[in-house]
């Protein structure tokens, strides 16, 4: 836990009146506001901290505060049992956790308040949220990872959000970079108001030998000098089985083909898939026997 | 009254914002509200965006005009966002030269 410097933070001196203050707040928030910075993780985290500089030095008893013991925090006693309750506080107000591994984060971050803030003043509600939660719910982001198989399929997870089990179904084709949104699955609201919703972004990676482009998928499949010059078969993996490929005689390297349908499934739409693209890389042999050789040479003076 | 509906005299009262900037944001085309009886009321899948435009005026002093603009940008920005989404998964394709070289 490290000391916050709120006066460095929000860019004023030690003797700043409370209108340097409120002028310096609003004119970094206008720089680094969430509202502002949609999807800006960065943005947000300075913004937090700007409001929580904002938060202390705008209210007269906090700012004394932290103007008497702020500095020596380490060595105020006074506030080491608040400190402690704090921190259990606000670590049970982070953990988001589930099962499977995903990450989760409130969304709008201004009453994530640093360690530092919640040793000084404990749990305290801020002032700034009053407008924010007297009738609509907060917003919970949230980043959900998925490798290529799991999006290939609809399936179900059960994700845990502030200790509430949500079962979400995954719809078959959801992109890399995707949102959903899972109405009412926020904070509850007040005074009658509705819940805030549950943004939940997709995070996809792929440990598969396709790539991925929308709803088609691409690989390159390795064949002989033989087969790419006489024809024959070979089977291809894709994301459904394996499939047996007809090689016509005189394949060109790189030549590609096309599988209608066996592609990634169009995302809502059941039935319905990309195609498969497929690149032939023609092996040339190595390591040939003499007699080989012998026969290469013969087929090359056929050519001249 | 609808159960999705909040009148706007509500909201007004929970989020301690005057009748005559809601007015505002109506006439200048920012928001929805709807009239029943000739009461307005707002739809509870509105409230969100109306919430930023409160918080836009009244925490961060900005005007009805700079909403306005502000408004236009950030659907750009939104806009650009997915693009950017798009072009990176796009990109994917091309990280590896085995595939690189064939596309």
């Amino acid at each position: 836990m490290e000391y916050v410097d709120y006066y460095k933070v929000l860019g004023v001196d030690k003797k700043a009146t409370a209108d340097d203050i409120k002028n310096a707040y609003r004119k970094l928030a206008r720089k680094h506001h969430p509202d502002l910075n949609p999807n800006d993780k960065e943005a947000n985290k300075k913004f937090q901290q700007i409001n929580e500089a904002n938060e202390v030095l705008s209210d007269p008893e906090k700012r004394k505060k932290y103007d008497q013991y702020g500095k020596d925090w380490k060595h105020a006693e006074e506030f080491a049992r608040r400190g402690s309750f704090g921190e259990r506080q606000r670590q049970s107000q982070r953990q988001y956790s589930n099962q499977g591994g995903q990450t989760f984060s409130g969304g709008f971050g201004e009453d994530d308040f640093s360690d530092f803030f919640a040793s000084m003043f404990g749990g305290q509600e801020s002032r700034g949220r009053s407008r924010q939660t007297k009738f609509r719910g907060q917003d919970y982001n949230a980043e959900l990872k998925l490798d290529l198989i799991d999006a290939y399929k609809t399936h179900q997870q059960t994700i845990t959000v502030n200790g509430k089990n949500v079962r979400i179904t995954i719809p078959a084709g959801i992109e890399n970079g995707q949102q959903i949104r899972l109405k009412g699955y926020g904070a509850p609201g007040v005074n009658g108001g509705p819940n805030g919703d549950l943004y939940i972004t997709f995070s996809i990676t792929n440990n598969t030998n396709f790539k991925r482009m929308g709803n088609d998928l691409y690989t390159t499949v390795e064949i002989d000098l033989y087969t790419a010059v006489l024809g024959g078969e070979v089977t291809v993996d894709t994301l459904s089985g394996k499939v047996k490929l007809k090689v016509k005689p005189e394949t060109q390297n790189e030549t590609k083909i096309r599988l209608k349908g066996k592609g990634f499934p169009v995302y809502k739409k059941e039935g319905e898939f990309g195609d498969m693209f497929i690149t032939f890389s023609v092996k040339i042999p190595t390591n040939l026997t003499e007699k080989q050789k012998e026969l290469f040479k013969e087929l090359a003076k056929t050519t001249s | 009254m609808p159960e999705h509906l909040i009148s706007t005299d509500d909201f007004c009262s929970h989020y301690k914002v005057e009748y005559s900037f809601i007015n505002s944001l109506q006439q200048h085309g920012l928001i929805e509200i709807t009239s029943i009886d000739q009461h307005s009321f707002i739809d509870h899948d509105h409230l969100k965006n109306i919430e930023k435009l409160v918080r836009l005026h009244y925490d961060l002093d900005i005007n009805l005009e700079g909403i306005e603009a502000i408004t236009y940008l950030l659907n750009r920005v939104k806009n650009m966002q997915a693009e950017i989404i798009a072009l990176k998964n796009r990109l994917r394709l091309y990280e590896d030269k085995q595939v690189s070289d064939t596309f």
